[in-house]
């Protein structure tokens, strides 16, 4: 079913109306990445009948009940791997991977370096809290240095992931990183990801208020996105305007981008050249 | 008479091939056309021989990176709409059993084939055992329903492999293969049929208005029609319990029902998938119970003993789970004794146990790579009978 994309974005006619309320905390930065996410969907004018979302376990597992398309909510970790064969077989579908940073660099850590590898047109959206949020608070690859979680009482003393150098460094045709204080920044980073012919990773910083910000007194929900903001700033401002500032060791924007061969393209035409070969 | 695949048409009417090899032109024939697999040895003739035929019949052959992804690919091509399977020994269908549990659960239909080694663990990659009889039936965690499929000759494993997909499919299950290193990789001359006089099973696909779907509501035979992603249904599948809509609850009564219905859905079909084979048991004293080449050893060990005056007869389920109960308790109804040789602990002769009781039911285990001979089954049954 195609929604009037010349009409201006409404995440309603996105969103499984009889699943509200949603089940996130308030302030939570999942939601907000979702609606960038649909706000994307709505602006190429996919399909839903041909959208795919294939999700994890976890906060950012369960955003796909809530959308109005094929949804399939997969296991812990494995959600490229669900998407990989769907997307093998159904090479007509658009399919989106929504997963967290437990659920993708942990657990699921050697399926996301092999999708990166395999370069198939699969966009994987990774909603970065910094933290397990489902399961209560517990470290997670990507939490900092100093924290605290329910596994790390005295602080994080664990060096953690910088999952968008990992994705480039695995071959990933796409990789970009936005924050959830910027939504339609964000929605034009998943829009390129999403017109990408190949593997495109996406990594979203969001914000699990409700136990990494209570538990490392973090503030506000608002509060915790202006943190976003001051500690995130574009490459071109690093060590001028932001001097004052940490220094940036994320960068945001597009981080790598390469035409290498999208890998169910290529399938298919050695595919079909043995078919041709056949007497 | 149905053509069952273009793609076999044309080969020579008897060819020497090993069980592998057969279970791969089975899953062509039985319609499969994805494959996603890890190699492991005694399996990898399968993986090895869809990798180069299924593209040549429009169909997916994918190496993953482990068995964990595998399996998790092939339920995702079988969520398409595409028929799916995977390949695996021991140690990869323990890391299978996470998602087998998924698909278990959601009802995606697909084929896991178990080429069992010995173990526990790497154990003996090379060497026959059967060692995995309890894990294809209770492998992956919570209680759920599963189709085990036990042939023991290279025929059988093509005929069966086409069963597999066919039971799947009509039942919305996960279809296990499970045989040994000693039937996957002998070669027989097999002749292989082209045509066979039943279509093929396909999906019960939901027709009629999205709005009035509800993907796990099923009718009188329990299994609920599919849809594919694309027809206008745009439904949710989830591993967490869910009602009839499909989306996650934890309502005890939506819980009981769906789960009660998954639970019995495959008793109340048990005519379409019991199936067992027996020789010589309506006049046997001592009945052997017996799969994969273990039975074939037994077989010859029946010729055996009623050599020597011992009337033995061989009872063999081809459907291993769920088990075929009844049939097992009219083949021994008369029988004074029953062995159960196999290439383990003692896992099957446990079932057989559970069923008759433990009073006549003897076993003969073997779990050092080395089958049972024959001889020694013979010996045994005809020492059960005299003792008895
Ligand atoms: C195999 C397995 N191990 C552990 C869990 C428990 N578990 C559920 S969600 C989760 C972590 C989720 O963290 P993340 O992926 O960062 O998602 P978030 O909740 O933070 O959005 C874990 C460990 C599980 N469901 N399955
Ligand atoms: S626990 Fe954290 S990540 Fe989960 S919904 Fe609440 S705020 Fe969001
Ligand atoms: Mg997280």
């Amino acid at each position: 079913m195609l929604v009037d994309q010349t009409a201006e974005f409404d995440v309603r006619d996105y969103l499984r109306k009889e699943m509200m309320p949603h089940f996130l905390c308030p302030g939570c930065g999942h939601g907000i990445a979702l609606r960038a996410l649909l706000w994307a969907i709505h602006d190429l004018g996919i399909d839903k009948d041909k959208l795919a979302v294939v999700s994890g376990i976890g906060c950012a597992g369960r955003l796909s009940a809530y959308i109005d398309a094929n949804t399939f909510h997969v296991t812990h970790g494995r959600p490229l791997a669900f998407a990989t064969g769907l997307a093998l077989a159904r090479p007509d579908l658009q399919v989106v991977v929504i997963s967290g940073d437990g659920d993708c660099l942990a657990i699921g850590g050697n399926h996301l370096i092999h999708a990166c590898r395999r370069n198939l047109n699969l966009t994987c959206l990774m909603l970065n809290n910094e933290v397990y949020g489902m399961t209560g608070g517990q470290v997670s690859p990507t939490t900092p240095e100093t924290l605290l979680t329910t596994t790390t009482p005295r602080g994080n003393t664990e060096p953690h992931f910088d999952a968008c150098a990992l994705a480039a460094a695995a071959g990933a045709g796409f990789v970009g990183r936005e924050v959830t204080r910027h939504v339609p920044k964000l929605k034009e980073l998943i829009r390129e990801g999403l017109s990408h012919p190949g593997f495109a990773f996406i990594e979203v910083l969001s914000d699990c208020t409700e136990i990494l910000g209570r538990k490392n007194d973090l503030g506000s929900s608002p509060e915790m996105m202006l943190r976003q903001k001051s500690e995130l700033r574009p490459t071109a401002y690093r060590d001028t305007v932001d001097m004052p500032f940490r220094p940036n060791h994320l960068p945001t924007g597009i981080l790598a981008r390469n035409d290498r061969p999208e890998y169910g393209t290529s399938y298919r035409r050695a595919a079909a050249a043995a078919r041709e070969a056949k007497p | 008479m149905n053509a069952i695949d273009p793609a076999l048409a044309g080969r020579p009417a008897a060819t020497l091939m090993s069980g592998n090899q057969a279970c791969a032109l089975g899953a062509i024939a039985g319609g499969c056309r994805f494959f996603a697999g890890y190699p492991i040895t005694p399996s990898s003739e399968i993986a090895e021989r869809l990798a180069r035929s299924l593209p040549e019949v429009g169909g997916v052959f994918v190496q993953m990176e482990d068995e964990i992804a595998s399996m998790a690919a092939v339920i995702g091509a079988s969520m398409g709409g595409v028929k799916s399977m995977t390949a695996t020994s021991g140690p990869g269908f323990s890391l299978k059993q996470e998602n087998l549990g998924y698909a278990a659960g959601a009802e995606i239909p697909c084929v896991i084939v178990n080429v069992m080694r010995g173990g526990p663990s790497t154990g003996m990659p090379t060497r026959p055992a059967q060692a995995d009889i309890m894990q294809s039936r209770w492998g992956s965690h919570g209680d759920y329903p599963i189709i085990v499929l036990t042939p023991w000759s290279v025929r059988e494993i093509f005929d069966e492999t086409i069963r597999a997909f066919d039971l799947a499919e009509r039942f919305r299950t996960p279809v296990v293969l499970l045989y040994d290193q000693v039937v996957a990789q002998l070669s027989e001359t097999v002749v292989l049929d082209v045509v066979r006089d039943t279509a093929l099973v396909e999906r019960k696909w939901a027709s009629g208005p999205p709005a009035d779907y509800k993907p796990y509501a099923a009718g009188a035979d329990g299994i609920p029609p599919m849809v594919r992603p694309g027809a206008g249904y745009r439904t949710h599948t989830t591993g967490l319990t869910h009602s009839e809509n499909g989306f996650p609850t934890q309502n005890p009564e939506a819980v009981t029902r769906n789960l009660s219905r998954l639970f019995s859905k495959l008793d109340l079909n048990r005519e379409a998938i019991d199936a067992w084979h027996t020789l010589g048991c309506d006049d046997a004293e001592v009945v052997i119970v017996a799969i994969g080449i273990t039975a074939r050893a037994a077989s010859r060990a029946v010729e055996l003993c009623r050599a020597q005056g011992v009337r033995a007869g061989l009872f063999r389920p081809k459907t291993l789970w769920p088990f075929p109960e009844d049939a097992l308790r009219a083949a021994t109804a008369n029988a004074r004794a029953v062995l159960v040789p196999e290439l383990n602990a003692g896992q099957l002769s446990r079932e057989v146990q559970r069923i008759l009781g433990g009073a006549k039911v003897d076993g003969l285990f073997r779990f050092n790579g080395e089958p049972l001979l024959p001889s020694e089954i013979a010996a045994r049954a005809a020492a059960l009978v005299k003792g008895a």
